[in-house]
């Protein structure tokens, strides 16, 4: 124990100095956690008995956007981008409540896994159709998006199926404290767990490596065609994640794609993603759905027209962009 | 042709490989024209004696808004762009101006129509030219603040009906002469102009610049930013004009009217030879690729398809022959 701390002391002075070199290194995420902490306060100014209950309906309520943010943010730091997102969701809700309605919980066990190994075949498909045909990735997803929506409708026509009772609970109420939402842990569990050892391996400098530089990525031997596909299998995982977490938690699926393809490109450039790729994590985007759903309610207690709530939408996608690319030009030329 | 025989693929240059690529790659109305064709036979093969002058009416009629539609996305993509807020445009033009002709007649109608798409193009343009904005997500999200905007306009006008004005509708749904449709006696001039208008005009040659390498066609000397900016102004307007069509067509205008068009008017674009990369292309063959498209919705349709599988279709459709461009031009 000693000497393991001594180890590590020889590396890490302190926690204090680790903590301040990570808010030196991570500007970007600790102005998303301010801008988060003003929401809440602002929500919390509209309505005053905003607490606990507020807390876990965020949690379920953004755990689709969040896990499909985080899908958009591995191919886009891969250097793609990836318009199916939105009906790989779909087409996986579609599946997983179809084959778990009125099934065992043992079988719905399959099913999650199933529908996981789903979301990743369509993703490397997406990958593979890429790199074997050479077409820009947004003309390939473009397309894809129409053909994984149109297998789901011809599922099921209407929404239906269900969800194993302990899917839903897995995400649904809240876990120890009141303050702490099952939904918000599952996210946490499942990107510690998937992301965190990718980012550290040799896999997830690849990914960064081709998304900054491919052409150097090539020459220092990474396999780019290769490491392309695996980016976009990774979003088709987190993008069946996304889909679960939709049947799990209205209990049955809807094979029409909801808005998540173009609310996870504003999250993950709202998040400090680059576009052109190579730069960002996955934590910014997280941070920058909640500060987006915050946003919607704070607009809905306000009473404005709900179908303004679009207009905001679309306005904050752009601006956020436009933001985004003003600062990238900032950064070029000094 | 007369010396038909063995080995008739080395010796006659009509049939190499390389003959056909350059075809395919300068001339791609020849092939499509083909393909146009080979769909007509098959139609009449599945539903004999379908083929008539007045069901080439029906069939042009329909695939008049989608080639222009499809143009708008021609004009983008010439440019490296895409322009997907075209569906969401035109759906508010056509919307707009169906509910202005009960209080302010029908002119002032259809000039507040071509207005309100104006200004969202010149939005789009600003954002896209000025703000350097991806435009797959700028027209994206243009299409997101049109349908919200549109959404709030029509409960602010739930009083006034919908009302498309009688030339709106000679000109969409009516035919002259038994079979041809009026829509042509509009499209025939305007596909004349931007077909020239590429060709020929310094605007058309400055699109093709900016597509094929911006940054020369900026060391040139091209204010890349005006050059998008009217680019979106004319797709904006060219997505009314259609939208006032398709409205003529259905004889009704909603906020989600042109929605569906979207992908096909991609589609109908890429099919008829214009690379999404910019720098290739042209509307002719934008126009034989949406009467592809039709063909093939007329097709599916009579096979009884259902419409998920349509879009399955519309999809794959896509992608295979974006890979066959790309892999006849060699672009990468």
């Amino acid at each position: 124990m000693s000497a393991a701390t001594e180890a590590l002391g020889r590396r890490r002075v302190g926690v204090g100095e680790a903590v301040t070199s990570w808010i030196r290194r991570s500007p970007w995420i600790v102005a998303l956690i301010g801008l988060l902490v003003v929401f809440f306060a602002i929500t919390k100014m509209l309505v005053p008995n905003y607490g606990a209950p507020g807390v876990q309906a965020l949690g379920i309520s953004i755990l689709p956007n969040a896990l499909a943010a985080v899908a958009q943010a591995i191919v886009v730091i891969s250097g793609g981008i990836d318009l199916s997102v939105g009906s790989m969701m779909a087409l996986t809700s579609v599946v997983s409540a179809v084959l778990m309605k009125g099934q065992s919980d043992i079988f719905a066990v399959g099913v999650v896994l199933g529908t996981l190994a789903l979301g990743v075949l369509l993703g490397a498909i997406n990958g593979a159709l890429i790199v074997a045909t050479r077409v820009p990735d947004i003309v390939v997803t473009l397309a894809m998006s129409f053909v994984w929506a149109g297998v789901a409708l011809l599922i099921i026509h209407t929404p239906g199926g269900g969800a194993a009772p302990w899917l839903m609970e897995t995400i649904r109420g809240p876990l120890v404290s009141e303050w702490i939402p099952r939904g918000l842990v599952v996210l946490a569990v499942l990107v510690g767990a998937i992301w965190i050892p990718l980012r550290r391996s040799n896999l997830g400098l690849s990914l960064f490596a081709i998304g900054s530089n491919r052409l150097a990525a090539f020459r220092s031997g990474v396999p780019v065609d290769r490491m392309k596909i695996v980016s976009y299998a990774l979003t088709g995982l987190f993008s069946s994640l996304a889909g679960l977490a939709l049947t799990a938690n209205t209990g049955n699926a809807s094979p029409v794609p909801g808005p998540y393809t173009l609310e996870s490109i504003a999250a993950i450039v709202l998040g400090g993603v680059s576009l052109a790729g190579g730069r960002g994590g996955v934590v910014g985007p997280i941070l920058a759905v909640a500060v987006l759903y915050l946003i919607r309610i704070d607009l809905q207690f306000i009473g404005i027209n709900p179908n303004f709530g679009t207009v905001v939408q679309g306005v904050i996608l752009i601006g956020v962009v436009m933001l985004g690319s003003f600062l990238a030009l900032r950064r070029v030329r000094p | 042709m007369t010396s038909v025989g063995t080995g008739t693929a080395e010796r006659n240059p009509w049939l190499t490989r390389a003959t056909w690529r350059r075809i395919l790659r300068d001339q791609p109305l020849i092939p499509l024209s083909g393909l146009l064709i080979a769909l007509v036979i098959v139609l009449q093969l599945v539903q004999p004696g379908i083929v008539t002058a007045s069901w080439a009416g029906v069939i042009v009629r329909q695939a008049v808004p989608l080639a222009i539609l499809a143009g708008c996305q021609t004009l983008a993509m010439l440019t490296g762009g895409i322009d997907l807020s075209v569906g969401a445009v035109a759906s508010m033009a056509a919307f707009v101006m169906a509910t202005l002709v009960n209080g302010q007649g029908p002119v002032v109608a259809v000039l507040a129509g071509l207005g309100v798409a104006l200004a969202a193009g010149v939005v789009t343009g600003v954002g896209i030219g000025v703000f350097k904005v991806h435009p797959l997500i700028m027209t994206l999200g243009m299409s997101l603040v049109v349908l919200g905007l549109v959404a709030v306009y029509q409960l602010a006008m739930v009083l006034s009906g919908v009302v498309i004005p009688d030339p709106i509708l000679w000109l969409g749904s009516e035919t002259s002469f038994g079979f041809l449709p009026n829509s042509l006696f509009l499209f025939v001039p305007l596909s004349a102009v931007i077909v020239l208008g590429l060709r020929r005009s310094g605007y058309g040659r400055l699109l093709f610049a900016v597509g094929d390498n911006a940054i020369a066609a900026r060391l040139a000397g091209v204010r890349i930013w005006q050059v998008l900016i009217v680019l979106y102004t004319l797709s904006a307007l060219l997505a009314a004009i259609a939208g006032f069509l398709i409205a003529g067509l259905n004889k009704t205008a909603s906020p989600a009217l042109v929605e569906s068009a979207v992908l096909p008017s991609v589609a109908a674009a890429v099919i008829g030879g214009t690379s999404i990369l910019g720098g290739r292309g042209g509307f002719a063959g934008t126009i034989v690729g949406a009467l592809i498209l039709t063909l093939l919705t007329t097709l599916l349709t009579t096979l009884n398809m259902p419409e998920a599988m349509r879009q399955v279709l519309f999809g794959a459709i896509i992608v295979v022959v974006a890979a066959a461009y790309t892999r006849v031009t060699g672009e990468a």
